[in-house]
This record gives C-alpha cells, sequence and structure tokens, in this order.
C-alpha cells in the first residue's frame, strides 16, 4: 500500500467527506436485506392460497382462517397473553417501587447488592435460569401437588422485572427533585406529592417498562419449555413444537401476527422514548 | 456530612438516624422485587449447584446423596462393561462446537455490523432515528419467529434453493439446515443487532477532527480507521463482542430448530439432561460450567470497561 503524495492531494480534494469509508455504504445496507428479506418472505406467504412456504399460489387469507380457528392456537394465545399480562403488570409494580428506592439518593448502605441483584438475571443465560426453575419447581409440585399456571406466572414476572425496571430507572433520574422539593414546601403530604407530582411525570417511563416486560414475556420459549406442565402451552412454545412437523403456512400467519404486536409496541416505545429528550 | 458546629454530638446522631430511617425505607420498596427475584431467579441458582453434587435418580430426579458423578461426567465417562475411565467425546464435541460457533457468530456480527453501525452514526440526526428504528424491530421481534425466516430461507425447499434450482446452477437442492453453518448464520441473524446498538453508541461519540487531524496527516483511509476510528470505538467494540457472544454460547433455540438433532449446541445438552437423558445432576453441573464461562466473559468486559474508562475520563 504504497500511498504517493499526488494521489492524496487529489482525493483531499472538494468532494472529500472525512467520514466516507470505503464499502461500509455497501455493506450497511446489505446488513439492512439481511434483516428484513426473511421476515418480509414470512409475511408474503402467510398470505399463500398453496400449502406449501415456498411456492407461490395466489393471495388467499386461509391460514389466517385456519389459524384462528385452531383451538390449540386459541388455548395458547390466551395462555400467552393471561402470562404476560400478569408478568407485564405485576413486574412494572414492584420494578417501580424498586426504581423509586434506587435513583436519587445517596449511595446507601446496600445500593449496589440490590441493584446487581436485579439485573441478575440479565446475566445468567436463559437456559441455565430455566433449569434452575425446573428443579425448584419440580420439588414444590411434589411437595404441594400444586401444577397449575402460578409457575409461569412468577417466572415469567421474575425476568421481566430488570427489563421493566430499566427504562424507569433510565427516566427518574433524568427528573431532578425540585419539583417533589416544591410540593412538600406547599404542605402536600409525601402520598399527595407522590401521585400529584412524580406519578404523572414518571408515567412514560411506567408505560415504557411495562410494554418492553409485556414483549419479553410474550416472546419468551426457553424458559416456559422447561418450567411448563404438560398442556401449559404458550404460543411460542407451541410454534416451536410444530416446527418439528411439516410446516404449513399457518406458521407464517401466527408469526406474522406476533411480528405485527411486536412492531407496534417498538413504534409506541420509540415515541414514549423520543418525547422525553 | 462531618458537622462541627455546636453540639456536633446531637446533629451528627440525628443526621445518622435519619440516614437510617432512610436506607430502611428504600429496603422496603425494593423489598417485593428483590423477593420475587429471589424465589424465581437467583434462589433456584443455589439449588443447581446443590443437585450437581448428588446421586441421580433412576427415573429423573435425584437421591439425596453426595456423589462428584455429575462433575467427572463433564469431561470423563465410564464404560459401563469395564468400568473403564475415557474422555467424554461427545461432550467435549458439544463443548467445542458451542465455543467455535460462538466465536464465529461474533465475528461475523462484528464484520457486517461495524461497518452498519457507522453508516447509521454518520447519518445526520433524523435519519440516524429511522435507521436505528430499523436495527431495533428485528431485535424485538420474537427469536423463534426470527429463526423460522432464517429457516424459511435456507431449508431444502426454501427461497435459496428455489432461486438455485431456478437458475439451474444446482440439479439438487444444497443442503443447508441441519448444519453448523445453518446454526452459524442464524445465530449471526439473531444477535446482530445486539452488535449494532452498542458500536452504534460509541460511534456517536467519536470527534471527526480527530479523524479530519490523520487525513491531514497523510493517512490513508485504512490507516485512519484502524488507528483513530477503531481505538475510539474499542468499548463498544467489546460490549457488542460479549453481547453476542454470551447469549450464542447459550443458545437453545437456533440450534435445536436449525441444527436438528445432530449439531447440539451446550444448550441443548442440558435440557437433553432433563428430558431423555434423566440425568438432572449432569444436566446441572452443565448449567454451572455454562454460567462460569459466561462470568469470566463478563469479568473480562468489566475489566476493560474500567480500563479505558480510566483512561478516557
Amino acid at each position: 500500500m504504497a500511498e504517493t503524495t499526488p494521489v492524496i492531494k487529489r482525493r483531499r480534494g472538494r468532494g472529500f467527506d472525512v467520514r466516507q469509508q470505503t464499502g461500509f455504504t455497501t455493506i450497511a445496507m446489505l446488513c439492512f436485506v439481511m434483516l428484513y428479506a426473511p421476515i418480509l418472505t414470512l409475511v408474503v406467504y402467510s398470505f399463500n392460497a398453496g400449502t406449501s412456504v415456498a411456492i407461490w399460489a395466489g393471495f388467499s387469507w386461509r391460514w389466517y382462517e385456519s389459524a384462528l380457528a385452531n383451538t390449540q392456537v386459541q388455548d395458547a394465545s390466551i395462555r400467552s397473553l393471561t402470562i404476560a399480562s400478569f408478568a407485564a403488570v405485576l413486574s412494572t409494580i414492584v420494578a417501580t417501587m424498586a426504581a423509586l428506592a434506587t435513583t436519587r439518593t445517596r449511595n446507601f448502605p446496600g445500593l449496589t447488592f440490590i441493584y446487581a441483584f436485579i439485573n441478575q438475571p440479565l446475566m445468567v443465560p436463559e437456559i441455565v435460569t430455566g433449569v434452575a426453575l425446573l428443579i425448584f419447581f419440580a420439588s414444590i409440585k411434589v411437595a404441594t401437588g400444586y401444577t397449575g399456571l402460578g409457575y409461569l406466572l412468577i417466572a415469567h414476572t421474575a425476568f421481566c422485572i430488570p427489563f421493566a425496571y430499566l427504562p424507569i430507572r433510565a427516566r427518574l433520574e433524568n427528573m431532578d427533585l425540585s419539583l417533589e422539593r416544591a410540593a412538600a414546601d406547599l404542605y402536600a403530604t409525601p402520598f399527595q406529592t407522590f401521585r400529584r407530582v412524580t406519578l404523572p411525570l414518571l408515567w412514560p417511563g411506567i408505560l415504557a417498562g411495562g410494554m418492553l416486560a409485556f414483549v419479553i414475556s410474550l416472546d419468551d420459549v426457553v424458559i416456559t419449555e422447561l418450567v411448563k406442565s404438560g398442556g401449559q402451552d404458550t404460543l411460542p412454545t407451541y410454534m416451536l413444537g410444530q416446527l418439528r412437523r411439516v410446516v404449513t403456512p399457518e406458521m407464517n400467519a401466527i408469526s406474522s401476527v406476533f411480528l405485527a404486536i411486536s412492531i407496534v409496541m417498538v413504534t409506541i416505545f420509540f415515541l414514549l422514548n423520543r418525547k422525553k429528550t | 456530612m462531618a458537622d462541627a458546629k455546636p453540639a456536633p454530638n446531637f446533629a451528627a446522631r440525628a443526621a445518622a438516624a435519619a440516614d437510617r430511617r432512610d436506607t430502611r425505607g428504600r429496603w422496603l420498596l425494593s423489598a417485593p422485587a428483590l423477593l420475587i427475584l429471589l424465589f424465581a431467579a437467583i434462589g433456584p441458582l443455589i439449588i443447581v449447584v446443590i443437585y450437581s453434587f448428588l446421586k441421580k435418580g433412576g427415573y429423573g430426579g435425584v437421591e439425596w446423596e453426595f456423589s462428584t458423578d455429575a462433575w467427572t461426567s463433564v469431561v470423563f465417562q465410564k464404560d459401563i462393561f469395564t468400568d473403564e475411565i475415557t474422555i467424554a467425546d461427545a461432550h467435549l464435541l458439544i463443548f467445542w462446537r458451542s465455543v467455535k460457533l460462538s466465536f464465529l457468530t461474533t465475528v461475523m456480527a462484528l464484520a457486517f455490523g461495524f461497518p452498519t453501525a457507522y453508516f447509521i452514526a454518520t447519518r445526520n440526526e433524523k435519519s440516524r432515528d429511522l435507521w436505528l428504528f430499523l436495527i431495533t424491530i428485528p431485535f424485538w421481534t420474537n427469536l423463534l419467529i426470527r429463526t423460522f425466516a432464517v429457516m424459511e430461507v435456507i431449508r431444502n425447499e426454501g427461497i435459496v434453493n428455489s432461486i438455485l434450482l431456478g437458475l439451474g446452477l444446482v440439479d439438487a437442492p444444497v443442503q443447508i439446515m441441519f448444519t453448523d453453518f445453518a446454526v452459524m448464520m442464524g445465530l449471526l441473524y439473531v444477535y446482530l443487532p445486539l452488535m449494532v446498538l452498542p458500536l452504534y453508541a460509541s460511534m456517536e461519540r467519536i470527534d471527526f477532527r480527530l479523524v479530519e487531524a490523520g487525513y491531514d496527516l497523510y493517512a490513508t483511509r485504512w490507516h485512519v480507521l484502524r488507528r483513530v476510528i477503531f481505538p475510539l470505538v474499542k468499548p463498544g467494540v467489546i460490549a457488542g463482542s460479549i453481547l453476542v457472544f454470551i447469549p450464542s454460547l447459550g443458545a437453545y433455540v437456533t440450534p435445536r430448530v436449525l441444527g436438528g438433532g445432530r449439531n447440539l449446541m451446550l444448550g441443548n445438552l442440558i435440557e437433553m439432561q432433563f428430558g431423555q437423558g434423566r440425568n438432572w445432576p449432569l444436566g446441572a453441573a452443565l448449567s454451572i460450567t455454562l454460567m462460569a464461562i459466561v462470568m469470566v466473559a463478563l469479568l473480562f468486559y468489566v475489566k476493560n470497561a474500567s480500563k479505558t474508562g480510566a483512561r478516557h475520563g
């Protein structure tokens, strides 16, 4: 790579952009195509009239209809939504409390400990958490005989906590205490201050945290697969089971609906976060 | 905090009491979250450690008797007939495949993610948000669905093979599914956003006057990239690599769907011990091994992050 001075002089002429790197734009475009091509194909073939997931046989809604009429899919969807709603609400409530306790404060004894404890599910591989819960819940099942949905509810709540906590914490850190101090100066009780000042300001963060928790719970495969008892399939574990058999575009239809939900959620999350700045 | 006014004792004691009350209040407020995590995330991990030192039960589960069999069988196996002890090839092969595929995935993710993050970071403010949004959407989409989407593309009756056959480039479909390559493609596809996001975060802050200074000193584009840009974004490179490497190492869904029954990774080996394998202690020991590797990777990250932080701050 022996560069000579005249070459450099030419390159540093008028159109020279210091930010430019050769080939980077091409690779970036390739990257975006790579990310979206499979997803788009998946959605397109969900409207395929034929039974194959590769040969296009015209447009139809038939796979959406068959997915809707499939009782297993109905059951799994209801179960998924129940678990995700429960986990999102509970984890957001406890995460909000924890975020209020661990932000805008001096470095009190145990602060680092609480912080590490809450973020722990992010550090441990899901399969390890799943196995740990399987072992633990198996002995509870033997001891109590209870095999209901409770195990999945509590497991989902636990791993959703850090996801709910982080946006709420971020929002809180950007809020200074002056408004709350002003409220206290005007003889508001601590509860009134919280209800009338802190909560309305914090609301976008809570909403964002709750939605993140909801999506994370809805998407979970590994932990659910290990913790669930017989007949407790959620939509993702039902789909995982189906992938072993011959795949029909019904899978594409279910996936596309799932995708639509996720995209709506991210968009709202994105807008909520943007308003803040 | 130290008050040197009259009656220092009283003031200091009152402040200390207030501090204690405040600390207790904050702990109480965090307690529900901590209790849920203790019950359904952290506590069970301790039980895993205990289980790895127990004897395996006949039909899954364990017998409450101390044994190091599980740990031995992570690396060694005993011949059932001759009691001869040999290296457990099958396990080591899976360990090796997990590390190899995770490493290759990380390298590929860096090769694709670096230019992509750079591209986004050098757009103007408005369109930057849009490009970032496009990276975030797949990241928020169900992992199983993304893996399924990859499967649709690469399977024998899939898009790639249909095109190849249609163009007459091949006579028979190319077998991509159920190979190590398929698993790696899947992991790359699934975890690429995790590389781009931290890279972008550190590239966004690049001071392009430094780049300009490089060009003024007759550096080529390659030199500027290697000697100026790369050192500036190194923390992002490390963060992104860790974020891709760790979940790849513990991946379960992607190797199961794209690797079939043969191209197992560590996650699948662990799960098998609780399914057909019925060897819970071994599954527990393997889980701890996986977690130990992850912890080492995280420590490496923390150490590096604090080092670079100290140098720049």
